[in-house]
């Protein structure tokens, strides 16, 4: 550890800090985003931010790379007091940010993305040349190689990342921003892209790091700000503070991190799966041959990295993607094309359905919470007032009820989806979908975009699902979710299914390697 | 069908791909920046009706041309406006401006002219002329080539010219500069310029100018070098058919001059329904062969060539989010 060498105290006496804001306030509307925020970031440091989603931290480093204006504050960069109106002027401050959803254009080689926006004259071929040469030296100074030419669609996410990073560093950033950079990284990647961040500090960079995984923050930062509703409620040294100090200071509460749960009572099979395939309509392989089997009171957890096939497997047992093979849910066949093979007649067979994506598939936001309660379930007898009509009152009174039960706030059924708060909506959907006592749950990314204390609350709800009998799949990236909740672990790349483990048997170095395509036997790697 | 014949069809050919041509060029440039524009016939429109107004007033061509630019741009401008900086939906300001350019030609026309919604008959000056390019006297006897240069390549006013320069002139800008560059990244991510600090708004609205200018010249064509004159709805929908040529050319200069000429090649077919007959034998009814053009839009549309994938950021107005 080098706490002592970045020691804050020291920093501030030797140079100035590389980023100082001062009283940043930012209101949207009625919602105060950020109330008179400070933070001092000492140069060459690591330094994380960690807050709940709508703590504000985006909103803060928006203003820091100009991309809001901050309705009152000062921003200093090196010591001096510099305004960033626009993306512009903070790449002229030496500010680069990578952010969650990477800024590049897909059909765009590398080079292309690097220059576009710094590029020397109106002719593109100077540019290019110098390019090439700069990235070469990056390459080689911080293990940061791509194939110039490479089209980014081609590219792994990985890769992508270090585009960005690239970017950044192309233009002479000294203070790089990065907000949630391993949600869709393998964790050798992720690894790797630490081992990337500390030479740079090293090189005498200053690295803002935002995320919500309290380990990577303990890993990797020498001090961390927390967040918590739009202000900012302490910056510590990391080598000072712990993942549960840390956790109750994002909170304002003290937070389970470990699930509790008891030994699973697996009983008759649920869910059988037999060589499920699934190809997309570019007649690309997205499931090739997928077997298994859930048993009631047992949770499955799907572990991988985005796009290896988690979501065409939930898609073809919601009833949202024509597959093949052989699905049965308690020895009945469930058909995977054709007639039935609908989410509406998967409903009726047993089968509820978190979807990984809320907003397009969970939820319609601009409609009501009460209507997007019956959504699926419209057809269910005790919502009909008679034929023609649906019975809007019991669905009003039924929607505040699962409120109720799953804490969603504010409780009001009448109010819009979009006006929830990420981890409410969660909340009613997933109430939605337990609430009607299913065979089998689907469950994909149930935490995403949810706060730490919404993902206590719906990873109790899970397991007390399974305690009452009834079988889970259970998909998520999160490493965490799915060591801390599943019965048993299957990891998918690729479209197939790597290996299943217990999560007592395996740790997260197999689980990653196997997330990577390999094997994870270390005798085959000796071989 | 002999060799005078054929050479004949071809000239024709390349009279009538000019305006679908430059307006194909336009198109280009608004859809790889992301503003998809279903105006370009009214804007083309606009410039005809202009371009003869002023050509027939002042007796100079090129005073027209400007005329027709000038319109063009102003509708470009309002296309601009509600699209990119009040983020509109770009196919309703289209469509809305198509049926405002319609009305308002014939309106000035009449009030300025009262012929019947057209402007007068221009000669001289007022017109486009053909010009004779350096040789092509010369050449005139050589065996095959000689004919071909005369009579296909040579003789066009200097628009066809323009048009034809327009192709490379394009693929250099958008694939050789800086201005090219940014162009088409505006057009397939918004959110990769915004970030890098270059202004998308700015770049749109240049986007969207340079498609007034070359709707303008296009317009200007019709009515002051393939017509003498702007009359009722003369573009006929050919900032449709261009629109087919963008799509059938996947957004590429150089294939927009190929499907511009093939679309171009129809229209000359149709006004030779004799050489029709003579090639395939059967008389072939005139308003089946004047369909022609638009029967193939419809297949190019209707996705019969093949998938062609827009600019990934078309028709949506930017907006910048966290």
């Amino acid at each position: 550890m080098s706490a002592d060498a970045n020691s804050m105290g020291r920093q501030a006496t030797a140079a100035p800090f590389a980023i100082e804001l001062k009283g940043i306030s930012k209101s949207f509307g009625p919602v105060q985003a950020n109330k008179d925020i400070n933070i001092a970031v000492p140069r060459g440091t690591i330094h994380g931010i960690i807050g709940e989603n709508g703590a504000g931290k985006s909103t803060l480093m928006s203003i820091l790379y100009g991309f809001y204006k901050a309705d009152s504050g000062q921003i200093f960069v090196g010591g001096t007091l510099t305004p960033i109106p626009d993306s512009q002027s903070a790449i002229r401050a030496g500010i680069g940010m990578v952010f969650q959803h990477f800024k590049l254009v897909q059909n765009f080689t590398v080079l292309e993305n690097i220059v576009l926006g710094a590029e020397d004259g109106a002719l593109l071929n100077t540019s290019l040349t110098k390019a090439r040469k700069v990235l070469k030296d990056l390459a080689q100074e911080y293990e940061l190689d791509v194939d110039p030419d490479a089209l980014i669609e081609d590219l792994s996410v990985g890769h992508q990342q270090r585009v960005e990073i690239l970017k950044a560093l192309y233009r002479q950033a000294d203070i790089l921003i990065l907000d949630e950079p391993t949600g869709v990284l393998t964790p050798a990647e992720a690894d790797h892209l630490f081992r990337i961040l500390r030479g740079l500090r090293d090189q005498g960079k200053t690295i803002i790091l935002i995320t919500h995984k309290l380990r990577e923050i303990m890993e990797t930062t020498d001090n961390v700000s927390v967040m918590r509703r739009g202000t900012m409620v302490a910056t510590v040294k990391t080598a000072e503070t712990s993942p549960e100090a840390l956790a109750e200071l994002m909170v304002g509460r003290k937070v389970l991190l470990e699930v509790e749960k008891q030994a699973p009572r697996p009983g008759p099979v649920v869910l059988s799966v037999e060589n499920l395939r699934v190809r997309d309509e570019h007649g690309v392989d997205r499931l090739r041959g997928i077997s298994f089997e859930i048993r009631a009171g047992e949770i499955l957890g799907i572990a991988g990295v985005a796009g290896n096939g988690q979501s065409e497997l939930l898609a073809a047992l919601g009833g949202m993607m024509k597959a093949s093979g052989k699905v049965t849910l308690k020895g009945q066949d469930l058909p995977l094309s054709g007639a039935g093979a609908d989410g509406q007649s998967r409903r009726e067979a047993g089968v509820a359905h978190v979807p990984e994506d809320r907003h397009h598939h969970g939820l319609i936001l601009d409609f009501a919470a009460w209507e997007n309660v019956a959504f699926g379930y419209h057809n269910d007898p005790k919502y009909q007032k008679s034929a023609l009509f649906m019975d809007n009152d019991a669905l009003r009174a039924d929607t505040e009820k699962k409120m109720a039960t799953f804490d969603v706030r504010p409780p009001i059924p009448s109010l819009a989806a979009k006006n929830f708060s990420g981890g409410n909506q969660q909340k009613i959907v997933v109430a939605r979908e337990m609430e009607q006592n299913p065979d089998l749950l689907l469950i994909g990314q149930p935490t995403r975009g949810v706060d730490i204390g919404a993902i206590e609350f719906i990873h109790k709800q899970i397991v007390a699902l399974r305690d009452a009998g009834k079988a889970i799949l259970l998909v998520s990236v999160e490493l965490d979710e799915i060591m801390s909740l599943s019965d048993r672990i299957a990891v998918m790349f690729d479209g197939q299914i790597m290996g299943l483990r217990s999560p007592e048997s395996t740790n997260e170095r197999e689980l990653g390697l196997l997330m990577a395509g390999m094997t994870g036997k270390t005798t085959g790697e000796a071989a | 069908m002999d060799y005078a014949t054929l050479l004949q069809i071809l000239d024709t050919t390349l009279r009538l791909a000019t305006p679908l041509l430059l307006a194909c060029l336009a198109g280009l440039y608004s859809e790889r920046a992301g503003i998809f524009d279903i105006g370009l016939e009214g804007k083309m429109l606009a410039a005809a009706m202009s371009a003869g107004a002023v050509a027939a007033l002042t007796g100079s061509a090129w005073a027209g041309l400007l005329a027709g630019i000038g319109a063009s741009m102003i509708f470009a401008a309002l296309h601009g406006i509600a699209s990119i900086t009040f983020r509109g939906n770009q196919l309703i300001s289209g469509v809305a401006l198509n049926f405002l350019a319609s009305g308002i030609t014939v309106l000035i026309a009449q009030a300025l002219f009262a012929q019947g919604g057209r402007t007068p008959p221009l000669t001289g000056d007022a017109r486009f002329n053909p010009v004779t390019l350096p040789g092509a006297e010369a050449l005139r006897d050589v065996p095959v080539i000689g004919p071909l240069y005369y009579e296909v390549i040579s003789g066009h006013s200097v628009l066809v010219y323009l048009a034809l320069l327009a192709v490379p002139l394009t693929w250099w800008v958008l694939f050789r500069t800086r201005f090219g560059l940014r162009l088409r990244a505006v057009g397939e991510n918004p959110a990769a310029v915004d970030t890098a600090g270059v202004s998308v708004v700015g770049l749109r609205f240049a986007a969207v100018g340079i498609t007034g200018i070359l709707c303008g010249i296009a317009g200007a064509y019709m009515a002051t070098a393939l017509q003498a004159g702007f009359g009722r709805e003369m573009t006929a929908g050919r900032g449709y058919i261009a629109l087919a040529a963008l799509i059938f050319a996947k957004w590429r200069p150089v294939a927009a001059l190929w499907a511009c000429l093939l679309f171009g090649f129809f229209q000359a077919l149709a006004l030779r329904p004799d050489v029709v007959e003579a090639v395939v034998q059967v008389k072939v009814p005139v308003p089946l062969l004047d369909a022609l053009p638009y029967i193939l839009t419809v297949l190019v549309l209707a996705g019969f060539v093949g998938k062609a994938i827009p600019p990934r950021a078309g028709g949506e107005p930017y907006v910048k989010e966290r």
